[in-house]
């Protein structure tokens, strides 16, 4: 069903589709980052798609290609019911100046999507209102969903405790845990008549006993 | 300030000379501690599926109340106890520690769940593994989510601690641990296998 839309946009952007392929009846659309806002202009305005919805939009990190990074959004239509899949590839292996133009001025719900897409990829979207953190703190050096971002370092904002040496005795008892509330008080109920615990018989001050 | 003087021997003594009146006499530092760990006025950091089971934990149900832990104080300075229940991320972790701070001695932690304990299966870049990295804690409760059973097992201990005057951390283990039992269930079936392999 999206196979017109393809070729709709093949014919009418024959410079920027790059390549189309389909997946279990998923059409897919690369274009090239220039027209990236053109073609989605266009495909949100254009009778034949009016694609009003931008479901999802994210990117995947390829380090061993060149451009490195591939943007993707997924759009449908509620008036057609078609969706179609756009890809776009942008970035060095450096990954420092990964950037595409914003689609946050076409769909409102680009503009967290792109911050998230910043956040975790450091892909620059160009004319977005806003494009701080959304997800990590603004102290994060880094964006950890590349692939060369090490998997053990984590950037803790509050100093980690060093434990003192009685706070965290490891393993801990071997019956912590079972016998809770049993040996706790101790507590003895007696009438006084234990000559261990009272050498002094309780009669022999009988002020006490009142 | 909630620490107590190791003790030893009996402490507690009631004595009824006669069957209608009597005394007893105590350490004050015990008659403190039981009255501590009766009146645990929870401050709750839920943060994530745990909370659920949480919720679970203070229905009418399992009856905090029992414990004198039911009831719930919004404002850390007005709380003994906090149950951190669920994954603390990095960014969270200042408000976590904040929180922490705020409330007055004497205080204690609980980490409900493996996420508080550990940081459970979220090894990564966003997530403290435990909250003894940022705040001292006194019990653990393991579990994803745990039981309620379990987490009223932690309180139990924690007021046993309480009473002990005991400022060691504590985890919550199983009443039977299977592997003492050599005709349990899953050891049986591993030793019948290597049997039938021999």
């Amino acid at each position: 069903m999206a196979q017109r839309l393809v070729d709709l946009l093949k014919n009418q952007f024959a410079l920027a589709v790059l390549e189309t392929h389909a997946q279990h009846g998923d059409e897919t659309v690369v274009l090239d980052p220039g027209s990236w806002h053109e073609v989605c202009r266009y495909l949100r305005d254009a009778p034949p798609a009016q694609m009003n919805m931008l479901i999802d939009l994210t990117a995947v990190d390829y380090p061993d290609r060149d451009p490195r990074f591939e943007v993707v959004a997924h759009l449908y239509s509620l008036h057609h019911g078609h969706r179609l899949r756009v890809k776009t590839r942008v970035g060095d292996q450096s990954g420092d100046d990964a950037a595409v133009d914003s689609l946050a001025d076409l769909w409102g719900s680009a503009n967290w999507m792109e911050r998230e897409c910043w956040d975790m990829f450091g892909v620059r979207f160009i004319g977005h209102p806003d494009l701080r953190r959304i997800l990590l703190y603004p102290e994060f050096i880094g964006h950890p969903l590349r692939k060369d971002y090490p998997a053990e370092r984590i950037q803790p904002l509050v100093p980690y405790r060093i434990e003192e040496a009685n706070e965290k005795i490891a393993p801990f008892g071997k019956y912590e845990g079972m016998p809770f509330g049993r040996q706790t008080h101790q507590t003895v109920i007696t009438d006084g008549s234990d000559p261990e615990l009272f050498p002094e018989s309780v009669d022999a001050h009988p002020s006490r006993s009142h | 300030m909630g620490e107590l003087a190791p003790k030893t021997g009996k402490s507690t003594h009631v004595m009824q000379p006669a069957l209608v009146d009597g005394f007893a006499t105590t350490r004050l530092q015990d008659l403190l501690a039981w009255a501590q760990k009766y009146s645990l006025f929870m401050c709750p950091f839920v943060t994530a599926c745990c909370g659920m089971e949480f919720m679970g934990v203070t229905s009418p149900r399992y009856d905090l109340s029992r414990f004198g832990a039911e009831v719930p104080r919004f404002s850390p300075r007005q709380s003994d106890l906090l149950w951190v229940v669920g994954t603390i991320t990095q960014r969270q972790a200042p408000v976590l520690k904040r929180i922490y701070e705020q409330m007055a001695e004497p205080k204690w932690v609980m980490a409900f769940g493996t996420c508080a304990s550990c940081g459970g299966f979220y090894d990564n870049y966003a997530t403290v593994a435990g909250i003894d990295k940022i705040v001292p804690c006194d019990v653990y409760i393991p579990g994803c989510p745990p039981r309620p059973e379990g987490v009223l097992d932690g309180l139990m201990l924690l007021m046993d601690k309480i009473a002990r005057g005991d400022k060691r951390p504590a985890v919550v283990k199983p009443r039977v641990d299977p592997v003492d039992l050599p005709t349990h269930g899953l050891v049986q079936l591993a030793s019948k296998k290597r049997e039938s392999v021999a």
